[in-house]
């Protein structure tokens, strides 16, 4: 019998050269996602002359650590926007998992009355909204939020989206008839949710906390709206701010006819791709490990109850 | 009694527990919606006690002034028509180009090599736009650019439509196709043996085993992403082309739009064009859910 399904699986794969042209086609795909990602990290492994002379190359003449060495001389810029992302996405993800759980949990619980109103206090929101500009209004003016770190947390707290994909994996794992005898058995609602729901719904949870980790650590757009103060920078902001300046001086020397502003004194080439190469890192060495969670989320994210 | 009681008592607690969630989302979301009034405002900061709903209960009403300001330019019409076309053309080639690609990736006779490639295809969705800008800037840059001799990409618009879709491309097709990859997977196996013990062709089975298959999935995940037509990724087109005005003809969308309107114009054309935004994302996305109901009631969202 393994004989026979073994032999109708090889009758039924591809031809040979139809799987070399998949390999080729797919392969390639697949390289195209991590090229540019290997390009940065040469051009930040280039040295100057290098750069002056084949510009960013794929095959720098020399190499050299001088903008790792730049990057570390930044001080306490770099490892100040360091710690804000950290301290951003950290607190975030913690308390917005906290806050999606419990939302999530009322939602899943067929027998709360209340949930029908709750499902579309929420869903209405992933239809409808203020807008921009009197969200950010409420955000500085109603709530006194701007330049702190908690403008950075607070808008991003609750993601609809996340609460429902949530409340489908609870729904999915959690069989209603255990909620309902841990009841009988006289379990408080907390208590249930503590040793019931969150130890069945951990594979939810944690893609729930790994959608929101990666958007707080991604995030750029928060502080575009909310912070001036430099020393409030999450590194992603750190890194636009770098080109906005660079492109900002290079256009004004001209303008200005400033041609004694030393350009080997401005953030080099070199140094931002090397703070390029230090934001992703952590992530590219994280997320193969913790793919398979995004997987899951997103296949029942997809599927409604 | 004490039934009752004891009833009561639980949709007390569970209503604790949305509370936190609730009082968000009646902060930063029901609020701003109320916030929508200075839209139709000559909105003015009041002095001396210039907070928000003073602004508001003191600045005169225009009506629809706003809108027409907005409306009377072409800037209006052509961040329209970006919207629209590049979103279509994403859904398209998104749409086109992942379902091949998980069909591709399904036919791997080697589970480890197939699993290397939706490893590598998976790491765009973990980047920051930020972090993307920086990519394409590697290429483009006007001084180093590997393509710099090509044009000075960052003043001259021609080249932008090709590069903005090819970065919404390399960006999400990864994990929209393992989005269908699961879906491929979970499709009985049964059905393949039989067609091939039949004589069936790869081909014959991709097209009258695989597709009609998942073709329920492909038909909500269409649709849903038609209803967000008048959204657009403000990441991609505010960050790959580094804001640069001069690339505003083929670069400039709705969601980049609102935020200049936010940072340069009156906070009532600002409010405005945002509250134009919603409604036409409103009326879209309702449309699509309504579709979605009549093709299969159980992926309506709501």
């Amino acid at each position: 019998m393994a004989a026979i399904t073994q032999k109708e699986a090889r009758i039924n794969k591809v031809s040979l050269p139809a799987e070399i042209c998949i390999h080729a086609i797919v392969g390639l795909f697949a390289l195209a996602c991590i090229i540019p990602f290997i390009f940065i990290i040469i051009i930040s492994f280039s040295s100057t002359e290098s750069l002056q002379a084949v510009g960013y190359s794929f095959f720098p003449i020399s190499w050299s650590l001088t903008a790792y060495e730049a990057a570390f001389n930044m001080g306490s810029v770099l490892w100040q926007s360091y710690l804000n992302s950290f301290i951003v996405t950290g607190v975030g993800t913690f308390l917005s998992v906290i806050m999606t759980v419990l939302y999530a949990y009322g939602l899943a619980r067929r027998d709360y009355p209340l949930r029908h109103f709750f499902a579309f206090f929420i869903i209405f929101t992933m239809v409808f909204g203020g807008g921009l500009a009197p969200t950010v209004m409420v955000i500085r003016n109603l709530l006194g939020l701007s330049d702190s770190l908690a403008a950075l947390i607070v808008p991003a707290l609750l993601v609809p989206f996340n609460v429902i994909v949530m409340r489908t994996f609870i729904k999915a794992s959690v069989p209603e008839s255990l909620i309902e005898s841990a009841r009988l058995d006289g379990s408080g609602e907390f208590h249930t949710l503590l040793t019931i729901v969150v130890p069945l719904s951990k594979p939810g949870i944690a893609t729930v906390a790994l959608l929101t980790a990666i958007n707080y650590w991604n995030d750029w757009f928060n502080a575009l709206l909310f912070i001036r103060n430099r020393s409030m920078y999450p590194l992603q902001y750190l890194l636009m701010q770098m080109q906005n300046d660079i492109d900002f001086i290079r256009r004004n020397m001209a303008l200005i006819g400033a041609t004694n502003i030393n350009l080997a004194d401005l953030p080099s080439d070199g140094l931002r791709m090397a703070l390029c190469v230090l934001i992703v890192v952590p992530i590219a060495c994280a997320y193969p490990f913790f793919q398979k969670y995004i997987v899951a989320g997103l296949t029942v994210g997809a599927i409604k109850e | 009694m004490r039934l009752f009681a004891a009833r009561h008592k639980k949709t007390l607690t569970i209503t604790l527990m949305m509370l936190p969630g609730a009082i968000w989302l009646l902060l930063l979301r029901y609020l701003p919606m109320a916030g929508v009034v200075i839209a139709f405002q000559n909105y003015r900061p009041h002095p001396p006690n210039p907070t928000m709903i003073n602004n508001i209960l003191n600045s005169r009403f225009v009506g629809l002034e706003n809108f027409r300001f907005i409306f009377a330019t072409d800037i209006a019409w052509r961040f329209i028509r970006n919207t629209l076309a590049y979103n279509a053309v994403f859904i398209v080639l998104t749409t086109v180009f992942a379902i091949a690609l998980a069909i591709a990736l399904s036919e791997i006779t080697k589970k480890f090599i197939a699993k290397l490639y939706q490893t590598l295809m998976f790491f765009p969705f973990f980047i920051s736009w930020v972090v993307v800008s920086y990519f394409v800037f590697a290429f483009l840059s006007p001084t180093h650019g590997t393509f710099a001799n090509v044009s000075n990409w960052y003043m001259d618009p021609w080249g932008w439509p090709v590069i903005l879709t090819s970065a919404h491309l390399w960006k999400s097709l990864g994990f929209t196709c393992i989005i269908y990859l699961a879906a491929i997977t979970g499709v009985d196996h049964g059905q393949y043996e039989a067609a091939a013990i039949d004589g069936a062709s790869k081909w014959n089975q991709i097209w009258s085993i695989t597709i009609p298959n998942i073709r329920p999935m492909i038909i909500i995940m269409f649709i849903l992403a038609v209803g967000r037509i008048f959204n657009a990724d403000i990441g991609l087109f505010y960050n790959v082309p580094l804001n640069s005005g001069p690339l505003f003809p083929v670069t400039d969308v709705v969601d980049t739009y609102v935020l200049r309107a936010f940072q340069t114009l009156s906070m009532g054309m600002a409010t405005a064009v945002g509250l134009f935004q919603q409604i036409i994302g409103f009326i879209c996305i309702m449309t699509a859910n309504a579709i979605v109901r009549k093709v299969d009631s159980d992926s309506a969202i709501f």
